[in-house]
């Protein structure tokens, strides 16, 4: 990059909208050791109450376990689903191939509260079939998940199949190797990277999705969100200050940890 | 010779995921057109309530109040820490590069909290200022349409970084020099040269947020505290509050609509515009 650095302007701007980005993450900090049981400043006295809450209070770990669960699996069915999906569109080309991507990534553009009432009809008419993979029942909730989530591991893999250099695919066909060989041995070591991110973007999706999993559960599945919404809303639990400071800490800790890693590769 | 894979392989590996889609998707879809034009009876009552109802009328408007104020906003903001993002000093662009994705990745429900613990009657900021003396009072800056518009600028900058970032990194830093050597002062090399060499990556950012901030409901619901009720919570509470299902699937058609049309817009102006930018 050449040209000039930014001026002192262009630096105060940048550092006044960063202080506004990261301001509320570092309010829920001090919030998080009130040792009052509604939503204040530590006065005097700071307590750690809320984190013993989180350990005591076994509803937290339960919805953790269940986000977790949630979250594998329907990480693991959107992966599989869109690999096969991705490479039936690199090695075929069928004619409508553009047509096709853009109906499979219609979950991610259709505004959430539609997606919401789309799934809320499909699950609470699937309760009438059956109770397991109906409405507020865990496998209803991987089911929602994984429409809203396969469009972006869609994404993620067709953009780390543009960079497969197709002569080895044709090279592979030259040695006369089955159609299952190409996929498995040829291509999908190619991508195995990309479609690693998929899997990981499709989980972290899931486990913080909150917009559609509010419409299709109410007391049986409740997500580790799901817990936080009710929090949230209806009464300001500090508590959930608690689980943000966690929360944000881990995030964080990833986030610098990866740049790390690309500075020790570069 | 480019020999082809068979079609029949090509659609044994789509289908498993469009047939997925088309039966969890497309076709209950349907079945929430359905609602809308049969509940409580046959006939587009609904469409009718939501032309003329004053209740339905003012939501729509301070939607739309809220999402204009907003994409200005976000995306005045995400120029801004954008350019320092592309074009600073390597330290500055990791900082620049952590404030955007530390947030990005952290979800909706702890950001809408986070505006809570700051800025509500006993949070840090009133708190402060109380203890400060400069305040009796607390001032109430959530609950209210200020708190829904604060939270889902924050929220949606990160979303503006993104284009707004790809359309300056194509901008070639010579241009830039160029003009500084033929005695273009800083200020004129960026508003007559870098801001109108990145205006498509503008006009993108500002479209995916306010699409984005028209389907909005975590962030309103929180910060709005049932005072700033925006087009998304209005069909929540058609749903689970005071059941009106047939206005809620019709208010989520109409929405549907609304972003089509400004996804169109999109793919014709930003496409073109793109091309534009980068020749």
């Amino acid at each position: 990059m050449t040209g000039s650095r930014p001026g002192r302007a262009a630096l105060t701007a940048a550092m006044v909208v960063a202080t506004f980005l990261l301001l509320p993450l570092l309010a829920v900090v001090p919030i998080s050791f009130t040792p009052a049981r509604f939503l204040s400043m530590p006065k005097g006295s700071w307590s750690l109450v809320h984190y013993r809450e989180l350990i005591d209070n076994p509803d937290w770990g339960r919805s953790v376990l269940l986000s977790l669960r949630i979250g594998v699996v329907s990480s693991l069915i959107a992966t599989a689903l869109a690999t096969m999906f991705a490479l039936g569109i690199w090695m075929a080309r069928p004619r409508l191939s553009a047509l096709l991507v853009g109906f499979v990534l219609l979950p991610m553009v259709v505004p959430p509260i539609v997606s919401a009432m789309t799934l809320y009809f499909l699950l609470t008419g699937l309760s009438q079939l059956t109770g397991l993979l109906g409405y507020d029942a865990w496998l209803g909730v991987v089911l929602a998940h994984v429409v809203m989530i396969v469009p972006f591991a869609v994404v993620l893999i067709l953009v780390a199949l543009a960079g497969v250099d197709r002569r080895i695919d044709l090279a592979a066909r030259g040695f006369g190797a089955t159609l299952t060989q190409r996929a498995l041995r040829v291509i999908l070591p190619n991508i195995r990277f990309g479609v690693l991110m998929a899997a990981l973007l499709a989980f972290v999706l899931s486990w913080e999705e909150i917009g559609v999993t509010l419409f299709i559960t109410s007391v049986n599945a409740i997500t580790l969100p799901r817990l936080m919404w009710m929090g949230v809303h209806d009464n300001i639990d500090p508590a959930i200050a608690a689980v943000s400071v966690v929360l944000i800490t881990l995030t964080t800790i990833a986030l610098i940890g990866r740049m790390m890693l690309h500075r020790a590769d570069a | 010779m480019h020999a082809r894979t068979p079609a029949r392989t090509g659609f044994l590996l789509t289908a498993p995921l469009l047939a997925f889609l088309l039966l969890a998707y497309v076709v209950p879809f349907l079945g929430v057109v359905q609602w809308s034009i049969t509940l409580p009876e046959p006939g587009f009552s609904q469409y009718r309530k939501l032309a003329t109802d004053p209740l339905a009328l003012s939501v729509l408007v301070r939607t739309l109040r809220i999402c204009a104020l907003v994409t200005v906003a976000a995306t005045a903001a995400a120029y801004a820490i954008a350019y320092v993002w592309v074009r600073g000093t390597p330290v500055q662009r990791r900082l620049a590069e952590l404030c955007i994705l530390i947030p990005f990745w952290i979800s909706v429900l702890t950001r809408a909290f986070g505006w809570l613990a700051l800025l509500s009657n006993r949070g840090l900021l009133n708190t402060w200022l109380q203890d400060l003396g400069i305040l009796a009072e607390p001032l109430t800056l959530v609950r209210n349409e200020f708190g829904v518009i604060v939270g889902m600028t924050h929220f949606l900058i990160p979303f503006a970084v993104f284009p707004i970032v790809s359309a300056m990194r194509a901008v070639d830093g010579r241009v830039l020099l160029a003009a500084r050597g033929l005695g273009a002062s800083r200020l004129r090399v960026f508003w007559r040269i870098f801001v109108p060499m990145t205006f498509a990556g503008i006009v993108g950012a500002a479209l995916i947020v306010f699409v984005f901030a028209l389907g909005f409901f975590v962030t309103p619901a929180i910060l709005g505290g049932g005072h700033s009720v925006m087009v998304a919570e209005l069909v929540y509470l058609h749903m689970f509050q005071s059941p009106d299902w047939g206005l809620g699937a019709a208010i989520s058609v109409m929405l549907l609509l609304v972003v089509g049309l400004l996804m169109l817009l999109l793919f014709r102006f930003a496409r073109p515009a793109g091309l534009r930018a980068s020749r």
